[in-house]
């Protein structure tokens, strides 16, 4: 068969308005967690993860001036300069936007290497807003960051999936 | 009009285009002029509850923490009573002093050294951004926290507000790249500006001569020429001299005093309002400070 080795399509419930919200609002809260040292350099950012998920999953609903308002809103609570993140977390929507037909017909783990590309674009955006600001290279292991996302996307991206399944099994009889 | 199943809107391309050339201007009017302020302080009050709930499990471990402390209290306590009788020795001298100053002032018909008042703050978060050296802390213009507002821990200066939200403020580091405090060092009382390089735990002494008078070690002081830091308050040791003949400056390297990234709890000391001796001289310092831009934040 030409389709076997496309991965099994669940078929999904429509995403509540307000589930999209809390997910965003839970990333926020958990990017501002007071972390410091290791833990903080390895912490991945769960916002640009969100916004990723959504841009590919429900490209109609949630998109760029989505992902612009979480990076202002991350750039008030990072004390960075106005519209850092926004400029990258705009980069990153536009990708996964373009990519997001392409993206779904991957599984999750397949999907992983493709996201942690996207997180790189979007961290060297803040980078290179931040050298061109005057400020010395923090050092590669900022990079860190996008690899322990790229990590967690399978387990975040079927976390926020659970919503969607449908609650009986569909092929039930009763 | 199309119906919504055809409905797209701009095409991709030109909202990226527009996002980008929208936040690139965000950035440039946030870093040359101070427009935006009312917008972050709208955020910031968005923000305000969601970072009150992140710091909830913080909370939750240092109350556990300090329970399970209790047990150390008593020898703890044994030893501040001596701490404080010693203490309270050197008080007494220090009243003493104290007081002779203030005669000695009065004869000279000096300024008179303000006495500053503080308020206890404690670092809510520490940003996840590289490029700064800031904190931010759980008091802000509610508790009558200005910018400019000098920041110390229990050794020694630690930073200065840079902006203020309802109940939040920033502070810049002195480690931050566009931070410079005026300094003076202790052994000789050499003037010179103090430098954050961006880097954690290290500040620069820039536009030293090569002969200049300076040794590791050296204890540098703030001056108080400046009018934001009160004098007297330590801010750097220097660590490492590195006297190259190929650079026209000597490269001092510094270490802070203050426990610049390991403190909970710091002190937020209120403004001074600067006593001027001669106002001509005053307005003249004025505007070289402004020229120069090298006092406190740019």
């Amino acid at each position: 068969m030409a389709f076997a080795n496309y991965p099994k399509q669940e078929i999904l419930l429509p995403v509540k308005g307000s589930f999209i919200i809390f997910s965003l609002i839970m990333a926020l809260l958990l990017n501002l967690l007071p972390l410091k040292g290791v833990v903080l350099t390895l912490w991945p950012d769960f916002i640009a993860l969100v916004v990723l998920y959504w841009c590919i999953n429900q490209p109609q609903r949630v998109g760029m001036s989505t992902a612009f308002g979480m990076g202002l809103l991350m750039d008030v609570s990072n004390a960075s300069t106005f519209g850092q993140h926004a400029l990258a977390y705009s980069i990153m929507a536009f990708a996964a936007l373009v990519l997001h037909r392409r993206l779904r017909v991957f599984g999750l783990l397949k999907q992983a290497p493709q996201i942690g590309l996207m997180l790189l674009i979007g961290q060297s955006v803040i980078l290179l807003t931040g050298l061109l600001d005057g400020s010395h290279f923090p050092g590669w292991d900022f990079f860190l960051a996008s690899a322990t996302g790229t990590l967690l996307w399978p387990l975040l991206s079927s976390l926020l999936r659970i919503s969607q399944r449908s609650k009986s099994d569909s092929d039930a009889l009763s | 009009m199309a119906p919504q199943f055809f409905r797209h809107g701009p095409s991709l391309l030109a909202r990226l285009v527009f996002f980008v050339l929208l936040s690139l201007l965000l950035m440039a009017v946030d870093a040359r002029f101070k427009y935006l302020s009312e917008i972050r302080q709208a955020f910031a009050v968005v923000i305000h509850p969601l970072q009150k709930l992140a710091n909830v499990p913080t909370t939750i471990y240092d109350t556990i923490s300090e329970f399970f402390v209790s047990q150390h209290l008593v020898g703890e306590n044994a030893q501040l009573k001596l701490q404080y009788l010693a203490d309270q020795g050197q008080l007494q001298q220090l009243r003493g002093l104290e007081a002779e100053n203030a005669q000695l002032r009065k004869l000279l018909e000096a300024a008179q050294r303000l006495e500053s008042k503080a308020v206890m703050a404690e670092i809510l978060r520490v940003p996840r951004d590289p490029f700064n050296r800031k904190v931010i802390l759980d008091k802000g213009s509610q508790s009558g926290i200005q910018p400019g507002q000098v920041v110390v821990d229990d050794v020694g200066v630690v930073g200065q507000i840079t902006r203020n939200y309802p109940w939040l403020s920033e502070v810049t580091l002195i480690t931050d790249k566009d931070h410079s405090v005026p300094v003076q060092v202790v052994r000789n009382g050499l003037r010179s500006v103090v430098s954050g390089t961006g880097k954690d735990g290290t500040l620069e002494l820039r536009y030293l001569a090569m002969n200049t008078d300076i040794q590791e070690g050296d204890m540098l002081v703030t001056s108080g020429i400046d009018g934001v830091y009160p004098p007297g308050l330590p801010v750097a040791v220097v660590s490492k001299i590195e006297r190259n003949p190929t650079y026209v400056f000597a490269q001092v390297t510094c270490t802070p005093a203050a426990g610049v990234s390991h403190n909970r709890q710091l002190l937020i000391l209120s403004l001074l309002t600067p006593v001027t001796e001669n106002p001509s001289e005053a307005i003249e310092r004025k505007s070289e400070s402004r020229k120069g831009g090298n006092v406190g934040v740019r």
